[in-house]
């Protein structure tokens, strides 16, 4: 079957797994039965337990699912700690469920999958000697992957059951009173693990800081918490998130954050108030820059900055230009230890940040995201999890959610990278829909979508701002660097791409070498 | 056109490549390493076959190594590669150019 972005569904796989296709990102009202963890009820005692390999045989069954978070990304020593023990102890059949996978895990995951420990993962992406595993036919069963707005639904509406969550932290106290804010590897918000703490029947927490109750402010909060398992060394905190955040130098990449910053001071949306989402790519973090000067230039302030959080939007926090982050995540040092010092820097869990089925989520709030694409086709549909090889390397993230949520959609990228093409006829895999994605901004100018009219008409006006169709843009990138092959694909399905509200909107097939 | 030498040109940079030309016995030969080997590795490879012929070499041993180069950048590298190679460098046959 095709769905609304004329992607063609395998029909047995839809029919065997139950599987909507997308139809469109305008989510409704429906109402939905959320579930509800089991608890084992206790009066909190003897939490702290003496070895992880005990909790892991007392409550670790052959098929049950597992998650864990990514907030420590490449500093997590949580993960292969806890995968080790599984592996070395012979479970079968297990479900890998975390928020999203690091390049740390990725060699434990393939050693897991050969040994028939993990069978099923769903994530937001992976990358690296995982996601070309997964895209050789590694793993048996189709991996699906998840927006973080969609794994919070997911998680809510029990199409992902977590049976075990084993989440690490830098500071507990005894009863599993935890934040991500104190210790030595401090990553900020908990966001994404605050779905688990809460909808996990078993909640595991590993740390190395272990203080006297009752530790505060508590993210994950004792009434959660099952076990605390103490440990050596949590993270890296060297390697939890870049260090000084250095602004580009690359030409290329400060033409389209200036571009960036024209479309939005000459949007209808920036006016004393505005709300806005940078990612942590190099033309998103010069973008922040230019906008700060602008706001400063007009006299005007934003209400509030959400999604993955840089040193760059706390500063503009601490200068008053921002009067509130909506932090789900923070990408390096100086924004995790914000959180600490600014009660203005709110921590918001991913159902908060980005649910489609809640009754109002933060990108609802939003009137400007800025976000990135691996390609973008001709009718706007971004590509932000396959290569121009047709292998994963990539991840949802909250691309999905930001784009429907937003008021004004922009996608940067450079309208080549290298020889391949980023702008193209058709994306290797459709992640965001076009619909919900209003500009396109490259070095050689800026798209509008046609439906967006009212837009069209604002930048017109804009002196400088070079407007083109979306298909001129891609006949450019297409002159530049000639027309590719078509990849080859098997017909093996490894990989489900779901929309927000758990519809397909696409499938990633096994690629042929 | 004799090859007296391997002439190499181009790096390893990203939008490069480095082309090692020497003597072969059986026509154009070309091992190709590429970053977008399945999207481009044919167009590559008839980008320095053109190339070479043009130059008036028939029997040579390539060895490309592309991080993504564009069309003109691979004829660029493989002529100075075959210049080199032929130790022509400093009279440039400005027809083939």
């Amino acid at each position: 079957m095709e769905n609304k972005v004329k992607r063609n569904l395998p029909d047995d796989l839809m029919e065997e797994m139950d599987l909507k296709p997308f139809e469109s990102a305008n989510i409704g009202h429906p109402e939905v039965q959320r579930v509800a963890p089991k608890v084992r009820v206790t009066t909190g005692q003897n939490k702290i337990a003496d070895s992880l390999e005990e909790v892991i045989k007392e409550n670790l069954k052959d098929g049950m699912t597992i998650s864990f978070h990514h907030h420590f990304r490449n500093g997590d020593f949580a993960f292969n700690k806890v995968m080790d023990l599984i592996i070395k102890l012979g479970y079968k059949d297990l479900t890998l469920a975390p928020s999203s996978l690091t390049g740390v895990m990725n060699d434990k995951i393939i050693e897991a999958i050969k040994k028939g420990v993990i069978t099923n993962i769903t994530s937001s992406g992976m990358r690296g000697s995982l996601g070309d595993f997964v895209s050789h036919g590694g793993l048996k069963n189709p991996v699906i992957f998840r927006s973080h707005g969609n794994r919070a639904r997911s998680i809510e509406e029990g199409e992902i059951k977590i049976d075990i969550a084993f989440l690490g932290v830098p500071i507990s106290d005894p009863a599993g009173n935890a934040n991500g804010q104190e210790g030595d590897a401090v990553f900020g918000s908990l966001g994404y693990a605050l779905m688990d703490a809460q909808y996990a029947n078993k909640v595991v927490l590993l740390t190395d800081n272990v203080v006297p109750y009752p530790n505060t402010p508590a993210s994950i909060k004792q009434d959660q918490v099952d076990y605390i398992v103490k440990v050596d060394q949590i993270g890296d905190p060297d390697k939890i998130g870049s260090g000084a955040t250095r602004f580009t130098k690359d030409p290329k990449e400060l033409k389209i954050a200036q571009m960036v910053n024209q479309v939005i001071v000459n949007s209808p949306y920036f006016k004393e108030g505005f709300s806005f989402q940078t990612g942590s790519g190099g033309a998103a973090l010069a973008v922040t820059r230019y906008l700060r000067q602008a706001m400063l230039d007009k006299g005007i302030t934003a209400s509030f900055a959400v999604g993955g959080i840089t040193k760059p939007t706390t500063d503009l926090l601490e200068e008053g230009l921002v009067r509130k982050v909506m932090d789900v995540q923070d990408f390096d040092k100086g924004a995790a230890q914000s959180m600490a010092k600014n009660r203005d820097q709110q921590e918001i869990d991913a159902s908060w940040y980005a649910d489609p089925h809640n009754k109002g989520a933060v990108v609802n709030n939003l009137d400007v995201s800025i976000l990135s694409a691996l390609q973008i086709d001709t009718d706007f549909n971004v590509n932000v999890m396959t290569g121009s090889d047709g292998v994963i390397r990539g991840a949802v993230g909250g691309h999905q959610d930001s784009a429907a949520g937003a008021k004004m959609t922009i996608i940067t990228a450079p309208l080549v990278r290298g020889r391949n093409a980023t702008v193209v006829p058709s994306v290797e895999t459709v992640v965001t829909p076009g619909e919900s994605i209003d500009v396109l901004v490259t070095e050689r100018g800026i798209a509008i979508n046609p439906k967006r009219q009212d837009l069209i008409e604002s930048f017109q006006k804009v002196p400088g701002l070079k407007i083109l169709d979306i298909h001129d843009l891609q006949k450019m990138a297409e002159k530049q660097v000639g027309v590719p092959k078509p990849l080859e694909y098997t017909d093996r399905t490894v990989a489900l791409v779901e929309y927000r509200d758990g519809s397909i909107i696409d499938v990633i097939k096994q690629v042929k070498d | 056109m004799e090859i007296k030498k391997t002439g190499v040109a181009g790096t390893l940079e990203s939008s490069d490549i480095q082309v090692m030309i020497s003597k072969g016995s059986n026509g154009i030969e070309i091992e190709l390493d590429s970053e977008v080997k399945k999207a481009y590795g044919d167009q590559i490879e008839k980008v320095i076959t053109e190339t070479i012929k043009n130059y008036g070499l028939n029997d040579v041993k390539v060895k490309a190594v592309d991080k993504g180069a564009l069309d003109c950048v691979i004829k660029a590298r493989t002529l100075a590669a075959a210049q080199r190679a032929t130790e022509t460098s400093d009279q440039p046959d400005l027809e083939v150019l």
